[in-house]
C-alpha cells in the first residue's frame, strides 16, 4: 500500500488544526466526549512527550505508546494525522470497509498505532509485558498507555496495577483520564488505587497543557507512575 | 541458533519442560517463560539466572497471556505455562486478542490435559481447551504421546516462531509398536496419548492406526494416503484424548472428495460430576480398551449395508 509512505518532511500542523481534523473523521461538527477527553493529552504526548518520529515509526528506541481506551478514537487519529503519521485523506474514510481507520485502532494498519484496541482492559497488561521486555533487552524506551475511568472496571486491569509495581517497571505510565463515566464509580479516589499498590499518582486538569506536560515528562520513583487527568463529566461533554 | 541435545533424565512431561525451558533460556536470549504461580517453585534457580526472563505474575492468568503479547511486541519469545483450564480457558480473551489480534507470536505450555487430577473436580478438567484453540488462525496444536516428544516439540516451537499450543500430560504413555494388516478396513487417527489404548484395542482388528501428535495443521494429506490404502469403503475412526469430534471437522476436509464413513471419539460433554482415577474417566467417556474395541469393532462390521438402526453410538 503505497499511502503508508511517509513523506520524507512530514506533515505538522498546529493544535489548533485538530477541531477541523475531527470534523473530517465524523462528518459533524459535535463530537463524541469520549473522543475529545482524551484529545488534550494525546496532543501534548505527541506535541511534547513522546520519543516518536512518522519517518521512522518502527525505530525500536522508540516510546510505545498504547491507546488502551481504544473507544472514540477520533481523536487520536486527528493527532497522528497533524503529526504526519497518517494521510489526511484517511481521515474522510473511517469505518469504510478498505479504509485503515476503523472505530478501534489497528496497528497492523496504521502507521504509529502500537497496538489493536477496543475491548477494554487490554492495554495496560500488555503495556506491562512490553515494559518487561524493553527491561530485558536494556532498552531504555518510555512505555506509556491511556486508560479511561470507566475502562478500570475491567478486573484485567488490576491484575497489571498490581503486578507492575512489585515488578518495579519505572519507564512505565499509565494516564488515566477521568471523566467520571464508571457507572460505579471509585470511592476514595483512583489514584489512591494505584498508590497502595506502589505506583506513584499524579492528579491533574486533562486540559492544561503545561500540567499535562509536567505530569507525563516526570519519571518520580524507581517503579511505575499514573498520571489521573481530570476533565469535565462526560455528560456534560 | 544451536540446538543442543540434552541427556534428559526427567520422567514425566512436566519435568521435562521445566528441564528444556530452562536450557532455552541459556540459549536463546530471546526466551522468557511466563508463569502464573503453577510450576514457579520449579524455575528457582533459572530465575536466578535470568531474572528479566523468568517471570512468575503470580495468580493472574489473564496478565499471564497478556504480558506474553506485550513480550512478543518487543521481539522477545515467550514461553507461557499453567494448568490447562486457566492457561486456555479462563485466559482465552487474552489468547485470542494480545497475541493473535496483535499479530504477535507465543508457545503455550499446558499441563494437566483433559482430566490428569480426576481428583480436583471439574474447574481442573480442560477437555475444551484444542477445541478452544482451534478457533483461532494460526495455532500450531501439538498433543505429544509419550515423553521424549516434549524436548523436541518444545525447542523447534521456540525456534521455529509462531503461535503453538503445547498440552502436555501427566499420563504419558510408552512408544508403541504398530503393525499395518494386509487388507485395512479403516483407518484409526490416534491422537497423542489415546495411542496406547488405541494399539491395544485394535489387535487383531484389521484397521490401519495414524498416530499423530501434531494437530493443527492436521494432517490431511497422511490421512488421505492411509485412506487410499483400505480396501473397501473409506472409513475413518478419530480417537481425541479432548473433546470428542474437535477434529471432525478437518477430516471432512481431508476427505472432501472421497465418500467417507467418519466415527469421533472422545472426551463427551455430560458434566459427570465424579472423582476416582483417570482410567475411570476414560470408561465413562468410552476410552478406554475395551469401549474403545468395541466401539471401533462394531464401527468396522457396520461397514456394508450400514442403517440408522444398526449406527454405532
Amino acid at each position: 500500500m503505497t499511502t503508508t509512505t511517509a513523506p520524507v518532511a512530514p506533515l505538522q500542523l498546529p493544535y489548533s488544526s485538530l477541531r477541523r481534523l475531527m470534523s473530517d473523521i465524523t462528518g459533524d461538527a459535535k463530537h463524541l466526549p469520549s473522543a475529545t477527553s482524551t484529545l488534550d493529552v494525546l496532543w501534548v504526548l505527541y506535541d511534547r512527550v513522546l520519543n516518536v518520529d512518522p519517518t521512522n515509526p518502527d525505530d525500536p528506541r522508540r516510546d510505545r505508546f498504547y491507546l488502551s481506551k481504544g473507544h472514540g478514537p477520533a481523536s487520536y487519529y486527528a493527532v497522528l494525522a497533524a503529526k504526519g503519521f497518517i494521510p489526511l485523506p484517511w481521515l474522510r474514510t473511517m469505518g469504510a470497509f478498505d479504509s485503515p481507520l476503523g472505530y478501534h485502532p489497528d496497528h497492523r494498519l496504521i502507521p504509529g498505532v502500537e497496538v489493536s484496541t477496543g475491548s477494554l482492559g487490554h492495554g495496560l497488561p500488555l503495556a506491562v509485558g512490553t515494559a518487561l521486555g524493553l527491561r530485558a533487552q536494556g532498552n531504555p524506551a518510555r512505555v506509556v498507555v491511556l486508560l479511561g475511568d470507566a475502562e478500570l472496571d475491567e478486573g484485567s486491569n488490576h491484575e497489571a496495577i498490581a503486578y507492575a509495581a512489585r515488578a518495579g517497571l519505572d519507564r512505565l505510565t499509565a494516564v488515566v483520564i477521568d471523566n467520571s463515566s464508571s457507572t460505579h464509580g471509585w470511592p476514595g479516589g483512583i489514584a489512591r488505587r494505584f498508590e497502595t499498590e506502589g505506583w506513584a499518582a499524579t492528579s491533574i486538569y486533562g486540559r492544561d497543557h503545561e500540567r499535562i506536560e509536567a505530569a507525563l515528562r516526570a519519571l518520580p520513583g524507581d517503579g511505575p507512575n499514573v498520571v489521573v487527568a481530570v476533565v469535565e463529566p462526560k455528560e456534560s461533554a | 541458533m544451536a540446538i543442543s541435545q540434552t541427556r534428559t533424565r526427567a520422567t514425566s512431561m512436566r519435568e521435562q519442560f521445566v528441564e528444556t525451558a530452562t536450557d532455552l533460556l541459556d540459549d536463546d536470549p530471546r526466551a522468557t517463560i511466563v508463569l502464573a504461580d503453577i510450576s514457579s517453585a520449579s524455575f528457582v534457580a533459572a530465575a536466578r539466572h535470568h531474572p528479566d526472563r523468568v517471570l512468575n505474575v503470580g495468580i493472574r492468568e489473564q496478565l499471564m497471556v497478556s504480558v506474553a503479547g506485550g513480550l512478543a511486541l518487543t521481539s522477545m519469545r515467550p514461553i507461557v505455562h499453567s494448568y490447562a483450564p486457566f492457561a486456555v480457558s479462563r485466559a482465552f480473551e487474552q489468547l485470542k486478542l494480545d497475541l493473535g489480534y496483535q499479530d504477535v507470536d507465543a508457545v503455550v505450555v499446558s499441563i494437566g490435559a483433559s482430566y490428569d487430577s480426576t481428583g480436583a473436580g471439574a474447574t481442573h478438567f480442560a477437555p475444551e481447551d484444542v477445541a478452544l484453540i482451534d478457533t483461532l488462525p494460526d495455532w500450531q496444536i501439538h498433543v505429544p504421546a509419550h515423553l521424549h516428544e516434549v524436548d523436541p516439540l518444545l525447542r523447534d516451537a521456540v525456534a521455529g516462531g509462531g503461535r503453538h499450543y503445547i498440552r502436555l500430560t501427566e499420563r504419558a504413555v510408552a512408544r508403541q509398536r504398530l503393525t499395518v494388516p494386509a487388507r485395512p478396513r479403516a483407518v484409526v487417527v490416534a491422537v497423542g496419548p489415546t495411542l496406547a489404548d488405541v494399539v491395544d484395542a485394535t489387535r487383531r482388528l484389521d484397521v490401519t492406526v495414524l498416530p499423530v501428535t501434531t494437530v493443527r495443521p492436521f494432517p490431511r494429506q497422511a490421512l488421505r494416503r492411509a485412506v487410499f490404502e483400505l480396501s473397501g469403503d473409506a472409513d475413518v475412526v478419530l480417537v481425541e484424548p479432548y473433546d470428542a469430534g474437535t477434529s471432525a471437522h478437518e477430516v471432512a476436509a481431508a476427505l472432501v472428495d472421497v465418500r467417507h464413513r467418519l466415527l469421533s471419539l472422545g472426551v463427551g460433554r455430560r458434566e459427570l460430576r465424579r472423582y476416582g482415577s483417570a482410567a475411570d474417566h476414560d470408561a465413562a467417556h468410552g476410552l478406554d480398551r475395551v469401549s474403545l474395541r468395541a466401539a471401533i469393532g462394531d464401527f468396522v462390521a457396520s461397514g456394508d449395508g450400514w442403517t440408522a438402526g444398526g449406527a454405532p453410538q
